[in-house]
């Protein structure tokens, strides 16, 4: 069909089918990959483009409907918005982002003026994972942001407010092949594939991939000793969703049907049914201990039992990507949080060595844990590799949902026990988390809980166990938090019932009972003097306050106050887990900064900047970034258990600092000479040092500074007794809610959230992970569970919108300790503290996530 | 790859389904969210005068190509105003139809409840001519409709009568926006004593419930048995039996607002 279409101020003339989808005609046709696709239904919103003026999903309009209109997409939109969202930080990701200003701009070419609640009408239809969309409301309402030189804009904004990030499916090489993988439909089965030769000779199918075809090895797996998943399933699938083989060809060819013969096994629940793996009898994939003197102290107890489901991290961007072969490497572009990692997994799976992969990570549309293990890369590369071209994969939204890995179920039992002052004497947990069918991240879990279990409290008598068990349910991994935001809503809730028996406030008793500096935890290690809780509740005091002042008890519409408090050891748990890095001075007198520490959203690239250029001296625009790419920068490891600003920034401030050494040195100069970097030269109090005339290294720098961080811990003993981790973070929050006592709705009408972040490098930031970690805490707390099957879509799984994220208040509690993480502290005591005010409102105490209407009603009932 | 029509008269449009069975496109928010779209196409999007709503002495004509945001804009009753703004986001109120909604039958559309309680009828055209149905002879269950391959629904009409309506639309769903039904509840008094409540998404189609109407205006305390005729289902959104709870406490509220 002709089509005649003004598309962003060009009239374009296309012959294309008249039903094919504009969002593919968009970015396929017409390269404007500004334009997201993240459902491909109408659910989220990723590719909203302006239709005729009006706002419209692009997924769901016929290319035929564009003749004689015109199209607006993120490539057209004007600069203001975009600058507005640049100075807000209302750009985490930046893959709902053209959504969100295209939404934005169709408001406010019709309303100049608009107030919040128009605002949220008008980006009701775009889903936000990432910033809990309150920057963004005040990037449109055009509000002031505060004076603070910290708060730059972030170093690769403007690609992200422009439609110019290259995301995972962005990337379309010429000549590419197209990947389909083959999933099973059943959560348990053995299979066997049938008369394979049959389609092979179909047009177009160059290769149809089975176990037997992955040249190296065919399992894979995060920790060394634990290879237990299959690249393709071999006989035998313990999940639905698992791969069992793949097409490689045309788009048309691979989506030919693969015959295959199911024999359909009884899916295995978590502590049910037969082993599913010969090296985890009864199913426990591992046990995790902590225990310090006598639990059955303290006479004044409280006890509780909680259950949590299956939460998807439901990023906007699905997985995807394409790998080529270079010779004998093979180079994978493609979304990921662990660049390294990848790197190492891809070479056992070749069969070749780690240096002939190279991993180039795209910008990352959202991670929160989901992206740390191999999707895409795995049967692109093999598929690329054998066939020597290209070979591209994007998961279909149902793919994403279904094959990827999901925060853990969990059944949790735990005892409190306080003296009569609101002490506590003794806390005994145990949790039993559902891994699903293979480990993934389940060991990380199964040993950060009993640590963490305890909440952030001085507990001298601590029994916390937990179990990863294995089931034929979705692989769970690594989500926000690995397990601590799931005890906290069992411990948080015992602090309340406690309180409530000794006649104590809320507040007061986690004041009380807060971890202080000098304070031994569960693990017997003694805080350090950035332990900072208890200005973290006293900043949250006021707040606190004047929530409880809207507190109503009686009549049909309650609302009454929670609050929560959390910490959380940044970085692996008793594990090495180093970051290197590189910075250095080129021949033309700029700095550059190697980073390998992958930026999923949170900042990570404007934060390991601006650390490099406080430490060297220089202005943050004078920092050049080289990031992610295997070959290019050093392995600063993973980009989760909140430890890029930690960890990465300990080792780029530490490599500057180097840098400015060198510089120094050889300038002669004292340790606090101003250093300018200008015409490109370097000046140093008056002498100049010319780059120009140094020799350049094999990485082009003439002067270069290298440093490396791994945060010091101890092993934990058979007791869970050391140090395992080297920094924690500390945090309050408090959450207004109103409940409907006759639906059993609520509605969160305020949160305030004070948080210990060492010292904020960028406050804006650090407000948006907090921002964010509240949205997904409050979507945990009220709509979010994934059932396996059944909701493999963002309609049917509920993740907040716009209109549900509250007014939030941040109090940023800053210490003489340097960056800590904030990233999963944002999530953890969010939940708890709206539970903890449903209770408080109604007198229900919910012990069961999500708190849908029917639980609450229930609850109420009970 | 199959047929992609897009007539620019009635009159092709109806030739074309007579000749052959066509799938009918009009906004596409329900058959493009289905990962492949049907294989032959009648897109209705180029029909001239079928966009606009217009209000007649005894009624309006809501016509097939009319969107929720046209009806936003529309002088139609209130409760259409309200299930418009809760339909989807903004991109789907924009390009979605308002006969779309009926002819797709989901048990859960918000526009049904809205429209039987109206006392609406779907006015349908074939080359055999034109045919009047009331709604709730137009939907048969669930993603089934009473219309022909040959047919296609003209419009809706909604009969104005003779006293200003008064009407409330309440949705529950678990999250502020995009959001379907876990239930809903339409109510109209065009007097005091003529009273429709339809509740939606807690059956195959949505239900009108004389008994509930004869209860409120008699005064009498709502009961669950009072809800016979409906048959809720558990699915992911809800249980069947928290589903008659919520109706009651829907439509109580519903009623309180409009007296």
């Amino acid at each position: 069909m002709k089509i005649s279409s003004e598309i962003n101020g060009r009239t374009v003339v296309l012959d294309v089918p008249g039903e094919r989808r504009l969002a593919d005609l968009l970015r396929e046709d017409l390269g404007l990959t500004g334009t997201k696709i993240g459902c491909n239904a109408g659910d989220c919103g990723a590719c909203t483009v302006l239709l005729d003026g009006e706002q419209v999903c692009a997924c769901l309009v016929p290319a035929a409907r564009i003749d004689g209109g015109t199209v607006v997409t993120v490539e057209g939109l004007g600069p203001e918005l975009a600058a507005r969202f640049l100075l807000h930080g209302a750009a985490q990701c930046g893959f709902c982002t053209p959504g969100m200003l295209v939404a934005a701009t169709s408001l406010l070419n019709a309303n100049p003026a608009p107030d919040e609640a128009e605002v949220m009408d008008a980006l009701g239809g775009v889903l936000c994972r990432c910033t809990g969309y309150r920057k963004i409301i005040d990037a449109i309402l055009d509000r002031p942001v505060a004076d603070d030189p910290r708060r730059i804009a972030k170093v690769d904004g403007p690609a992200l407010v422009t439609g110019t990030a290259r995301f995972g499916a962005d990337e379309m090489p010429d000549d590419v092949l197209h990947v389909r993988m083959i999933r099973s439909p059943h959560p348990h089965a053995r299979f066997a594939l049938g008369d394979l030769d049959s389609i092979r000779g179909t047009p177009g199918l160059h290769l149809l991939l089975t176990a037997a075809d992955v040249p190296g090895s065919n399992t894979y797996g995060i920790y060394p000793t634990g290879k237990d998943q299959f690249v393709l399933a071999e006989g035998y699938v313990r999940h639905r969703g698992e791969p069992v083989c793949a097409l490689v060809g045309t788009a048309e060819a691979v989506q030919t049907d693969v015959p295959i013969a199911w024999e359909v096994l009884p899916p295995v629940a978590m502590g049910e049914g037969p082993d599913l793996h010969p090296h985890t009898p009864g199913n426990i994939l591992i046990r995790g201990r902590v225990a310090r003197g006598d639990t059955a102290q303290g006479d004044i107890r409280a006890a509780i039992a909680v259950e949590t489901g299956f939460v998807e991290h439901a990023y906007i961007e699905p997985e995807a990507g394409y790998a080529r072969r270079v010779g004998e490497t093979i180079e994978i572009v493609a979304t990921t949080q662990t660049p390294y990692m990848d790197r190492d997994e891809i070479a056992l799976i070749l069969g070749i060595p780690p240096e002939r992969v190279r991993i180039i990570p795209t910008a990352v549309g959202g991670g929160f844990g989901g992206k740390l293990d191999l999707s895409v890369q795995p049967l692109i590369a093999i598929a690329a590799w054998r066939t020597g071209r290209p070979c591209r994969l994007v998961y279909t939204r149902a793919e994403s949902m279904m094959a990827s890995t999901k925060r853990h179920p969990s059944r949790i039992t735990a005892e409190a026990a306080m003296d009569n002052e609101g002490r506590l004497l003794s806390y005994c947990c145990h949790a039993d988390f559902d891994t699903g069918a293979y480990a993934s991240w389940g060991p990380t879990v199964a040993n950060r809980v009993p640590v963490h279990a305890t909440g952030p409290y001085r507990v001298p008598n601590v029994l916390c166990t937990s179990a990863a068990i294995h089931s034929t349910n979705p692989p769970a991994g690594a989500f926000r938090g690995f397990g601590v935001p799931q005890v906290a809503l069992a411990g948080e809730a015992l602090l309340d019932m406690l309180a409530a028996r000794l006649g104590i406030d809320p507040w007061e008793i986690r004041r009380i009972n807060t971890l202080r500096p000098g304070d031994a935890s569960g693990t017997g290690q003694v805080m350090g003097q950035g332990a900072a809780l208890v200005e973290c509740l006293d900043a949250l005091h006021p707040a606190y306050l004047a929530m409880r002042a809207q507190r109503q008890t009686e009549g049909s519409i309650r609302r009454g106050v929670g609050v929560a408090c959390m910490w959380y050891g940044i970085g692996n748990t008793s594990m090495s887990n180093p970051s290197e890095m590189v910075i250095g001075i080129d021949a033309a007198g700029r700095c550059v900064l190697f980073s390998g520490a992958v930026d999923i959203g949170q900042g990570s690239n404007t934060v390991m900047t601006q650390i490099a250029a406080a430490a060297l001296g220089v202005p943050p625009e004078d920092v050049g970034l080289v990031a992610g790419d295997t070959a290019r920068t050093r392995d600063a490891g993973k980009t989760s258990a909140s430890r890029q600003t930690y960890v990465s920034g300990t080792a780029v401030r530490l490599a500057a600092e180097a840098l400015r050494a060198e510089i120094l040195r050889r300038a002669n100069a004292g340790a606090d000479a101003a250093i300018v970097l200008a015409g490109g030269k370097i000046l140093i109090n008056g002498l100049v040092l010319d780059p120009a005339a140094m020799k350049p290294d094999a990485e082009g720098l003439v002067l270069r500074g290298e440093g490396r961080f791994d945060p010091p811990t101890t092993p934990l003993d058979a007791d869970g007794q050391g140090e395992p981790y080297a920094c924690y973070a500390f945090a309050a929050q408090a959450a207004l809610v109103e409940v409907d006592t006759a639906l059993g709705t609520v509605r969160v009408l305020k949160i305030a959230a004070a948080h210990d972040v060492g010292r904020a490098v960028n406050p804006t930031l650090v407000e948006g992970q907090i921002h964010g970690g509240i949205a997904q805490g409050l979507g945990l707390a009220l709509m979010e569970e994934y059932l396996p099957g059944r909701t493999e879509n963002l309609h049917d799984y509920l993740i907040p919108t716009i209109g549900d994220v509250p007014e939030i208040e941040v109090f940023l509690v800053e210490t003489e300790d340097g960056p800590k993480g904030v990233g999963e502290p944002a999530l953890v005591a969010t939940a708890p503290a709206i539970l903890n005010a449903i209770a408080d409102a109604t007198g229900a105490r919910l012990t069961r996530v999500p708190a849908t209407p029917e639980r609450v009603l229930e609850a109420l009932r009970a | 790859m199959g047929v992609y029509l897009r007539p620019t008269t009635l009159e092709q449009a109806l030739a074309a389904l007579a000749a052959a069975p066509l799938t009918i496109l009009a906004g596409g928010t329900d058959l493009y969210a289905l990962p492949q779209t049907a294989p032959d196409l009648l897109d209705i999007t180029r029909l001239p005068d079928l966009r606009t709503i217009s209000s007649h002495p005894d009624h309006w004509f809501v016509p097939c190509r009319a969107t929720w945001t046209d009806v936003l804009r529309s002088d139609l009753p209130a409760l259409l105003h309200q299930a418009a703004a809760q339909v989807g986001g903004r991109q789907v109120q924009n390009t979605a139809t308002l006969v779309g909604n009926l002819c797709n039958a989901s048990p859960a559309a918000d526009g049904v409840p809205c429209l039987m309680a109206l006392g609406a009828q779907v006015e349908l055209v074939s080359q055999s001519g034109r045919r009047l149905l009331e709604l709730r002879d137009f939907i048969l269950g669930p993603r089934r409709t009473a219309r022909r391959a040959d047919e296609l629904v003209l419009g809706v009409r909604i009969p104005r009568g003779a006293a200003p309506i008064r009407s409330e639309f309440e949705k529950l769903g678990a999250r502020r926006y995009l959001v379907i039904s876990i239930a809903s509840v339409a109510v109209v008094a065009r007097a005091p004593s003529d009273l429709r409540i339809v509740v939606g998404a807690c059956s195959a189609v949505p239900c009108r419930l004389p008994e509930v109407e004869a209860a409120v205006l008699a005064g009498k305390p709502l009961q669950i048995q009072h809800l016979a005729a409906l048959s809720p289902i558990d699915d992911v959104r809800a249980t069947a039996d928290y589903r008659r709870t919520a109706v009651l406490q829907l439509i109580r509220r519903a009623y309180e607002n409009i007296v």
